[in-house]
């Protein structure tokens, strides 16, 4: 077995001094993840909360389909966005594949079925509570719905880290359209593969030491964020 | 406060993601994962980007992958290790004509127990024989990669069936050289590997090569531009240029200049 | 029965119903001949549980469209406009997951108003309802009984003409009761026509000028409030006085 220690050891140094190479693709993880999160937000949360205080005859089950498509495997997702992307696909002029353009849309993919679903949810369990009443105050059902997406905030926030979460642990799809290009589109999870691949498990390891730790930085900020949202809305009413 | 900084940090992701993506001068080429995984071209190709200005960039995957991703138009320069399947690349009209750029061989790796007890031996159909006749577990690629394509050549000559062997002793991880090598020091399995792979391979707990030296084991790379007429897409002068400059006497003494833990892992020979 | 004690003669009826109807499965859950609420008020809607009171009261708020009938507010048949001029307030209340101010704010912006004007009406609001300096405070962190006087606020924000309450008092305990009586007593005053369902007798004596007495969603009766403690002129009356109503 390797010495898993110094190994270990090694890695943590590299991240700790700031080797710049690391660092660089943790950046790019980053860059890639929160980009596609906000463009699938910016997409998903309307989507969801049109869903939610809309009626229309096959409402259940686009419902049914779009919590199905929050388990959408991301080697097929990958897999389709190459297929659209690469130069003899439809959108091959635009040439986006092995760029990290190419990995915010598969990942936008991804995430946003994740937050449309999580945002009808929680819009529509807040419009059972709050219907009769923003009725009564005279608010129209369109109109009722920043209302309900910005009372929902911290649940919503929630349904965002859940689409963050998702984005920054996936593989499957940014090695297909990304390539995993050094300098270009390598990133967190890419290079967790090659090193593994290479047989560097202590390394690999402690790259998946990282991962988890800007996972749970991400969500302990939003955390934060939120609750001083709370307490800012109550200051300035 | 806090908002303010989120504010910025999120446009400063923006315009990094952006600027990333605006660099114009560069290839893309479609390798395969021994020549990634054994570390040579993040060596060498630093020696031509400052040279030429152009930046090489890598999508490392099996021979089969590779291949395919070129016909679809995804890459101007293949450099894989496949022969047959490169002629007929060019043949049908895909890349523009084919060149080999340097080689290594191929081993046969196996736990340290040995239980086929083909150890030494110089003779990979032999050994190949042996394995199956002790029914020991044996990791293919199962892939379509350069490698696999040689390894089922091999068992073509043994005669045997491997497929109907498949998830017995026989066992397909449909993965990269690594991956396979990581499965196979995990399962005790026999393995063929390019040799290039297996001196860079972090893991070799207990594993070690047991058959070398066959002339059959040769393991030849070649390198072809993708055909412009096929996809106009396609980067011809840098293309053209990074190949001149792999097959000409910078590159091939920078292939040779390559080494791991003292040994040389792949020996030019371009023409 | 005796449909209507009039008041004034001649003079018009403020919120007047005909032929309400409303039914599920084949279920009667309200029919109604005619109702007018033409007196001072407060009216208070009373009967066993079942009997179609909310629904009722929220037909007369336009919250929910009858099967047949029409609803109208000084001869005019009610709808966005008119609800515009009503408000209403629930027995849950329901508070807006923002501060006790932004939740009298909402209301205050959908009515345009200057952000100092909406400012000074917030404080005197918040007096009013005995909330002065909870302003800052999250709405769902306040007691029961300061979360339906913020209701009550947020009803009376803009001045409605008519103000609706569906059993607000049922959850809470006799001292908040007694505030949540004292709030809407004082809103009578000042002129907005109260229209309540209660299930508390004691509170339909203390607070009523009219009672409509619902049973398997009919009007039973509908009388001043003195007579009817004191001699209810329908049988359902008696029996539901008598503690002996139920469905």
């Amino acid at each position: 077995m390797q010495d898993f220690a110094q190994e270990f050891t090694t890695a943590m140094t590299l991240i700790l001094t700031g080797d710049s190479e690391l660092w660089a693709i943790v950046l790019l993880s980053l860059q890639v993840s929160v980009m596609a999160v906000l463009i699938a937000a910016v997409i998903g949360m309307p989507l969801g909360a049109a869903l939610a205080v809309a009626r229309f005859p096959a409402r259940r089950l686009v419902i049914v389909l779009l919590n199905a498509l929050m388990g959408l495997p991301p080697v097929v997702v990958g897999l389709l966005v190459y297929l659209v992307l690469s130069r003899s696909g439809p959108l091959g002029v635009l040439q986006l594949l092995y760029t990290p353009t190419a990995m915010i849309v598969a990942q936008v993919v991804l995430v946003m079925p994740i937050i449309a679903a999580l945002t009808r949810q929680t819009v529509e369990t807040l419009d059972a509570e709050y219907a009769e009443q923003l009725r009564s105050l005279g608010v129209s059902r369109l109109a009722s719905v920043p209302t309900l997406l910005w009372d929902g905030r911290i649940a919503l926030a929630t349904a965002l880290l859940a689409g963050f979460g998702r984005a920054i642990a996936e593989v499957g799809a940014v090695i297909i359209v990304g390539g995993n290009i050094n300098h270009v589109t390598r990133v967190m999870t890419t290079t967790i593969a090659l090193e593994t691949s290479k047989g560097n498990l202590a390394l690999a390891l402690a790259l998946g030491v990282i991962l988890i730790g800007m996972a749970i930085s991400v969500t302990g900020l939003v955390s934060l964020l939120s609750l001083r949202q709370e307490g800012e809305a109550m200051r300035h009413a | 406060m806090i908002g303010t900084w989120i504010r910025a940090g999120v446009l400063a992701i923006g315009l990094g993601a952006t600027a990333a993506v605006a660099q114009e001068n560069f290839i893309v080429v479609q390798s395969t994962t021994s020549t990634q995984n054994s570390g040579l071209l993040d060596a060498i190709l630093p020696e031509f980007q400052e040279l030429s200005g152009v930046e090489v960039r890598v999508v490392a995957v099996g021979t089969g992958q590779a291949i395919k991703n070129a016909m679809n138009g995804d890459g101007d320069v293949l450099l894989v290790h496949a022969k047959p399947a490169e002629e007929k690349f060019v043949s049908d009209g895909w890349g523009v004509s084919r060149q080999d750029v340097m080689y290594n061989d191929f081993v046969l790796i196996g736990p340290s127990a040995d239980p086929a007890e083909i150890a030494g031996g110089k003779d990979i159909v032999a050994a190949l024989s042996a394995i199956a006749k002790a029914q020991a577990p044996f990791a293919s690629r199962g892939d379509d990669s350069g490698t696999h394509k040689a390894e089922l050549r091999h068992w073509g000559d043994t005669g045997i069936d491997v497929a109907a062997a498949s998830g017995d002793w026989y066992r397909e991880t449909g993965s990269g050289m690594g991956a396979t090598l990581n499965a196979a020091t995990g399962m005790g399995a026999y393995v063929l590997s390019d040799r290039a792979t297996w001196i860079a391979f972090g893991n070799k707990d207990g594993m070690e090569v047991l058959v070398e030296g066959d002339p059959r084991l040769f393991n030849q790379y070649g390198v072809i531009l993708v055909n412009p007429d096929r996809h106009p897409g396609v980067k011809a002068v840098e293309g053209q240029a990074f190949i001149d400059w792999l097959t000409g006497d910078a590159g091939q003494a920078a292939i040779a200049g390559y080494t791991r833990d003292g040994q040389q892992l792949f020996f030019p020979n371009a023409k | 029965m005796r449909d209507l004690p009039v008041l004034e003669m001649g003079q018009q009826p403020m919120i007047e119903a005909e032929g309400l109807r409303i039914g599920r499965n084949g279920e009667r859950l309200l029919d109604l001949r005619y109702l007018a609420l033409d007196g001072p008020g407060p009216t208070l809607i009373m009967g066993p549980n079942g009997a179609g009171k909310s629904l009722l009261l929220r037909c007369l708020h336009g919250l929910i469209a009858p099967d047949a009938g029409q609803v109208r507010q000084d001869g005019v048949p009610i709808g966005a406009e008119s609800r515009a001029r009503q408000g209403m307030v629930f027995q849950t209340p329901v508070l807006l997951r923002r501060s006790v101010a932004a939740n009298l704010d909402y209301v205050l912006k959908r009515h345009r108003l200057t952000r100092a004007r909406r400012r000074a009406r917030i404080e005197a609001l918040l007096a009013e309802g005995g909330l002065a300096g909870k302003g800052r405070q999250s709405a769902r962190s306040l007691s029961g009984g300061e979360g339906q006087r913020l209701a009550i606020l947020r009803a009376l924000a803009t001045e409605p003409d008519v103000l609706f309450l569906d059993e607000p008092t049922s959850a809470l305990d006799p001292a908040a009761t007694q505030d949540i009586e004292a709030m809407i007593l004082r809103a009578a005053r000042r002129g907005t026509r109260i229209v309540m369902v209660t299930h508390d007798i004691g509170q339909a004596r203390r607070l009523g000028h009219d009672i409509v007495l619902m049973h398997q969603g009919r009007i039973a009766e509908h009388s001043l409030a003195h007579d009817f403690f004191d001699d209810p002129q329908s049988q359902a009356g008696r029996r539901f006085l008598a503690g002996s109503l139920v469905l």
